[in-house]
């Protein structure tokens, strides 16, 4: 990467960092009040009554999908706020005129939003320290998945941005698509416990691949293949890159 | 070399809306560059396209002899762009809107905190270099959009509208300002509904309506091309009626007259005449901008022939 590219893409992401730092209380805050609600809610006082799921108990089994939930939540609706205010306010129009390429311009927003999920992530795990003993079994897959889904949400929440016309816009796929699908996703159950309709129809919801992978790395059991999670995690990424990548370069909602 | 060249350059709206027609333009290095037109000629079109906020049709756009869909890269390092509208991010510092612009330009942080702190005292704003961009004045906004625009050196400059809602002090601080930049080299192409400003500033200039260029020259020759000069002179006493032979005039009020100037005859004449009635001169001032007549005229004379074009076709 040229000197250019780099200095352009510290500046974007430096900034989208800026951001969400600069509003904490509504960025950071919440999500570890909502989090810390679900471990007491579900974790202790629903999930002492519900008992082992597998070898498991149920805190340290929800666990890894409510930091996944935080990581989803957080990416998506990041980047799709803060592009979406950028186009309502044309500070997009910095960078268009600007000579930095389309790629340094997607790379500089998903990275805000990975750092908001990562950073959420970690405020999120320390939360469940409190509730659980947290023990890991591959660091490597825990980390990969989290970049990886991150990164696929950051993305998509890019995408919904490029198409949005108003506020609303933004948060119609959260609501009614995201909070759906991560419910869905395999996070407060094991998908063993659905009749075997229910378990392949559950298939086709891409959060369940994910919250599993990331499952495995910190309890060594999942529901589904771990490698097959990180091949569609792979492959959703290259898809939703490729698309907001294609969206940017035509200009579709930033130039006329 | 040219800073400029636009050859065949089109513009259709989805919808249909044709802004641009082809339009054929170059701008010299060093030059300072008129674009005029009225509302929804295509001015605020051809300078998004040449900044890369428009889509063309069709045609070439070259900066600095560097092919804009080509090199974009080099094309738009040349570029510095004050649009109309404000475009920073109104919660951001002002000193952190100009870091982040040269940053975008790939300038590095140790040189772009000198460059930042220079345009802001400059253009006066580092008292403000703290507040948050909404806290500014409107003509202390369009202040920050120039500074913010100058952060990467850039070799030409495009201004649309820069002394819009700007009062008349602000207005002529900005204008020292320009012609500064522009002697040090630096190529100004200005946009303005001001066409006073336009003629005191600019060397060359071009008016553009309904999506063609229908003027391009120097701003001498346009001028040159002004046929009558209207002045309005105030007397010394009251008059009920003048005869000026020669001359066409008109009583505004007992103290005052308007006097239709051809470009062949001189004032001394008029002069000459008053004084033989015994009447002086108190003071004596231009009843509209020079160019502003002659762009009134050219735009309406423009309407004019297309429309009776339009008649004629209807006709047949």
């Amino acid at each position: 990467m040229n000197n250019l590219n780099w200095v352009a893409l510290l500046t974007i992401w430096r900034k989208e960092c800026q951001r969400f730092l600069r509003i904490w209380v509504q960025t950071l805050i919440p999500p570890a009040i909502t989090m810390s609600l679900y471990f007491v809610i579900f974790g202790n006082l629903i999930g002492n009554r519900i008992g082992q799921m597998g070898n498991f108990s149920y805190m340290e089994f929800i666990v890894p999908g409510l930091i996944m939930m935080a990581v989803i939540t957080n990416s998506y609706s990041n980047v799709s706020s803060s592009f979406y205010s950028a186009k309502f306010q044309r500070n997009i129009e910095e960078l268009l005129v600007a000579p930095v390429s389309n790629w340094i311009i997607i790379a500089g927003f998903v990275g805000g939003g990975v750092a908001r999920a990562l950073i959420i992530g970690i405020i999120v795990t320390c939360v469940s320290m409190f509730f659980v003993d947290i023990q890991i079994h591959s660091f490597a897959m825990i980390i990969v998945t989290l970049l990886l889904t991150a990164i696929l949400f950051a993305t998509a929440g890019l995408i919904n941005a490029v198409y949005a016309n108003s506020f609303d816009d933004i948060s119609i796929v959260p609501t009614f698509v995201l909070t759906p699908l991560t419910y869905l996703g395999g996070v407060f159950y094991s998908l063993s416990l659905l009749p075997e309709f229910w378990q392949s129809v559950s298939k086709i919801n891409p959060v369940v691949y994910m919250v599993n992978g990331f499952r495995y790395g910190f309890l060594g059991e999942s529901d589904i293949n771990h490698y097959i999670s990180l091949g569609l995690l792979v492959g959703f990424n290259i898809i939703l890159i490729s698309w907001a990548y294609s969206l940017i370069n035509r200009g579709v909602g930033i130039r006329s | 070399m040219n800073a400029l060249n636009i050859k065949g350059l089109t513009k259709t709206y989805q919808g249909g809306t044709q802004a641009l027609r082809g339009i054929n333009l170059e701008v010299k290095q060093g030059d300072f560059f008129a674009l005029l037109g009225p509302n929804g000629a295509g001015k605020s079109t051809t300078i998004g396209i040449i900044s890369s906020l428009v889509n063309k049709s069709a045609g070439e756009v070259d900066i600095f002899e560097y092919s804009l869909e080509e090199q974009p890269i080099q094309a738009k390092s040349c570029i510095g762009l004050v649009p109309q509208e404000f475009n920073f991010n109104q919660f951001e510092p002002l000193w952190q809107i100009m870091l982040n612009q040269a940053g975008y330009y790939g300038v590095p942080k140790k040189e772009a905190i000198p460059r930042a702190e220079k345009y802001l005292k400059q253009l006066d704003l580092w008292d403000k270099r703290n507040d948050a961009a909404r806290m500014l004045s409107g003509g202390m906004k369009r202040r920050l959009m120039i500074a913010r625009a100058l952060m990467h050196n850039p070799r030409m400059l495009i201004l649309d509208e820069p002394t819009a809602g700007v009062d008349i002090e602000i207005r002529r601080s900005m204008w020292s300002f320009l012609q500064e930049l522009n002697k040090q080299g630096v190529t100004i192409i200005l946009t303005t509904h001001y066409l006073e400003e336009a003629e005191m500033l600019c060397k060359n200039i071009a008016i553009i309506d309904k999506g063609s260029i229908v003027q391009n020259t120097s701003m001498k020759s346009l001028l040159a091309t002004l046929n009558i000069e209207t002045f309005i002179l105030d007397l010394s006493k009251n008059i009920s009626s003048l005869s000026l032979s020669g001359f066409e005039t008109r009583l505004v009020d007992p103290h005052t007259i308007e006097v239709d100037v051809p470009k062949e005859d001189s004032l001394n004449t008029v002069f000459e005449q008053l004084s033989q009635q015994n009447i002086q001169v108190l003071s004596m001032r231009n009843k509209s901008n020079r160019l502003e007549e002659l762009f009134v005229r050219m735009v309406e004379s423009g309407r004019v022939t297309k429309e009776s074009a339009v008649g004629e076709k209807i006709n047949e």
